[in-house]
Order: structure tokens, then sequence, then C-alpha cells
């Protein structure tokens, strides 16, 4: 069993990487690029049969993400 | 007074700080290991900056779930005074001690360098040694001490008076030029509602000595044994 956790800067929050991203993207010459985000991707494995979504998603609340500047979407892969 | 320096894996302004307190002050100082589970003994629980947990995942996301933390939240809970200074204001704000976030600075540069701050409001015990609009010459060193919170945090925070350092220029402006890091309203210092937990970008305890070119940061650690000796005398 497998869990995909994605966390992103809240849209309210400036990303000052994304900015530094979009301006490198621009620079390469690539035109009709308006906005960049960049956030983290992590990949959980867990044992099989387990019922941790509840969990998880305290993990992701507390741990994995911090609400007051990014939110998180978590899936879980059977 | 007796003082706590938390080490956590990474720390690494535990010494600047045990230094300033034990020598400079000559306060009963302890190195505390971030696997203890008790800061109860201590009247003051200083979170020195460095890199704790090598800044994984968030700075001081990690920390804040080390054992002694518990411990701190309980005691900040008690009323007892706890100072972060860099790191360990990002500690503070990880574990919800104070409101907002530090971010990556919007330069996307590490800054290194002394900075110019107006202390906000004398009335609290981390700065009754200033008066109110005071300037103080304070280093910073900091890849992520850029603060943001929700507008409603902010407002609350300036009806509070908790907002207790802004950078500044020379004349005491907090002017955009004088920002080294986008924090937002110029902010580099925040106390609690209850005034007993302050986090700090700049580093008093790195300018506590004439030798190291400013000792500016020495009000803060001054204000600090005022209040604890009228807290006593209380």
């Amino acid at each position: 069993m497998k869990a995909t956790v994605i966390v992103m800067p809240k849209e309210s929050v400036l990303d000052p990487q994304g900015v530094a991203v979009r301006d490198a993207i621009q620079h390469q010459g690539m035109r009709g690029v308006k906005e960049v985000r960049v956030g983290k991707f992590m990949q959980i494995e867990l044992e099989a049969g387990v019922d941790t979504e509840k969990k998880l998603h305290e993990i992701c609340r507390d741990l994995l993400s911090n609400p007051v500047i990014e939110d998180y979407r978590l899936q879980v892969i059977p | 007074m007796k003082c706590a320096v938390i080490r956590f894996p990474g720390s690494n302004c535990d010494q600047d700080c045990y230094r300033v307190l034990r020598e400079t002050f000559q306060l009963d100082t302890e190195y505390v290991w971030h696997k203890e589970k008790s800061v109860s003994a201590f009247d003051l629980i200083v979170l020195p900056g460095g890199f704790s947990y090598g800044d994984y995942l968030r700075c001081g996301a990690i920390a804040r779930f080390s054992p002694v933390m518990q411990s701190v939240i309980e005691e900040a809970g008690k009323g007892k005074l706890i100072l972060g200074i860099c790191n360990g204001f990002q500690i503070l704000c990880e574990a919800r001690l104070l409101p907002g976030a530090l971010i990556r600075n919007a330069s996307l540069r590490f800054v290194c360098r002394h900075v110019t701050v107006r202390v906000e409001n004398m009335d609290t015990p981390f700065t009754n040694a200033c008066l109110t609009g005071t300037l103080l010459e304070l280093p910073i060193a900091h890849g992520e001490g850029n603060y943001v919170a929700g507008e409603a945090d902010l407002r609350e925070m300036n009806l509070h008076r908790q907002i207790l350092l802004r950078y500044a220029d020379a004349l005491g402006q907090t002017s955009r030029e004088a920002n080294p890091n986008g924090s937002a309203q110029n902010i580099a210092g925040i106390c609690n509602r209850r005034r007993n937990v302050f986090g700090l970008m700049p580093h008093p305890e790195r300018a506590s000595d004439s030798r190291l070119g400013s000792q500016d940061g020495k009000a803060i650690f001054e204000s600090l044994l005022h209040a604890f000796g009228r807290r006593e005398a209380a």
C-alpha cells in the first residue's frame, strides 16, 4: 500500500521559489508562462491492510505541511 | 534565574547563548539535550539558532516534535519565559506557540549582516530595558526569515502590540529598503498575546560583547533579568 502527499504553498502566500523558476523559464525563451508554484511530493510506503487514512491526515496536517502557509493533498493507493 | 539552552541536533548558536547568559550575565545556565523530557526546573528557556534536523521538511518542523518541546509547550502555558532566536523562532512558530510562519527570503539568498531593528513595544519582559522607538543594531544570518501570517493574525498582533521588533533604516523608518527578507510589515520579532514567548530572527547573543561589533543585544537579556526580578518580588 502506498500513500502520496502533495504539499503546495497556499494561493495567498507569495512563493519566492516559484517566482524565480518562472523567471528562469522565461529566460529560456518560453513565452506565455504566467505562474509557477513550487511544492513538495512525498511518497509513503505502508504495510497492507492497515486503516491509516485518518492518522495520515493528522500527520499531513501536523508534520508534513504547515497549515499557516501550505495546503496538502493526500492520496492512498491500495 | 535558572536558564536552559536547548540543544537540538544541528543547533549552532547554543554556545553563544550559553556564554552570554553564563559569562556576561553570570546566570545559572545549563544545556538541555532535546531528548530530555522536562524543562520545568528552569525560569528562562532559550531555543537557539542553527539548522535543527538539517532544516529538513521545513525549518523547525521536526524539532517541534522533539521530546523536550512537549515540556516547553507546557511551561509556556504556565507563563515561563521562552526566547526563540532565529531557528528557535522558526521552531516556536511550528509549535504554534507563536502565530505565523517563516518562509524563504524574498531574495532567495541567505542574508548575513548587521541590520537595524526598531523596538515597537517596551512593555514586555523582553524589551523593558529599551524605550519604544529605540534602534538596535543586531546581526541576522538566515535563509528563511520572511515572516508571513494571515491578515486576521496580523491585525490581532498589532492590536495587542505583539510585534516587538521591526526592521528599520538608520533613521528608524520601516521602509521596504530596510527589510532584508521580505517579512510582512517589516516584522523581525513577535511575542504571544500573554507576552511570555518571544521569537526573533536577529541574534542578540551575537551582539552582547563589544569585541563583536555591537552590544545592543544585551538589552534583550537585561530586560529578561528585570522581568524576572519583578516576578520574584511580586
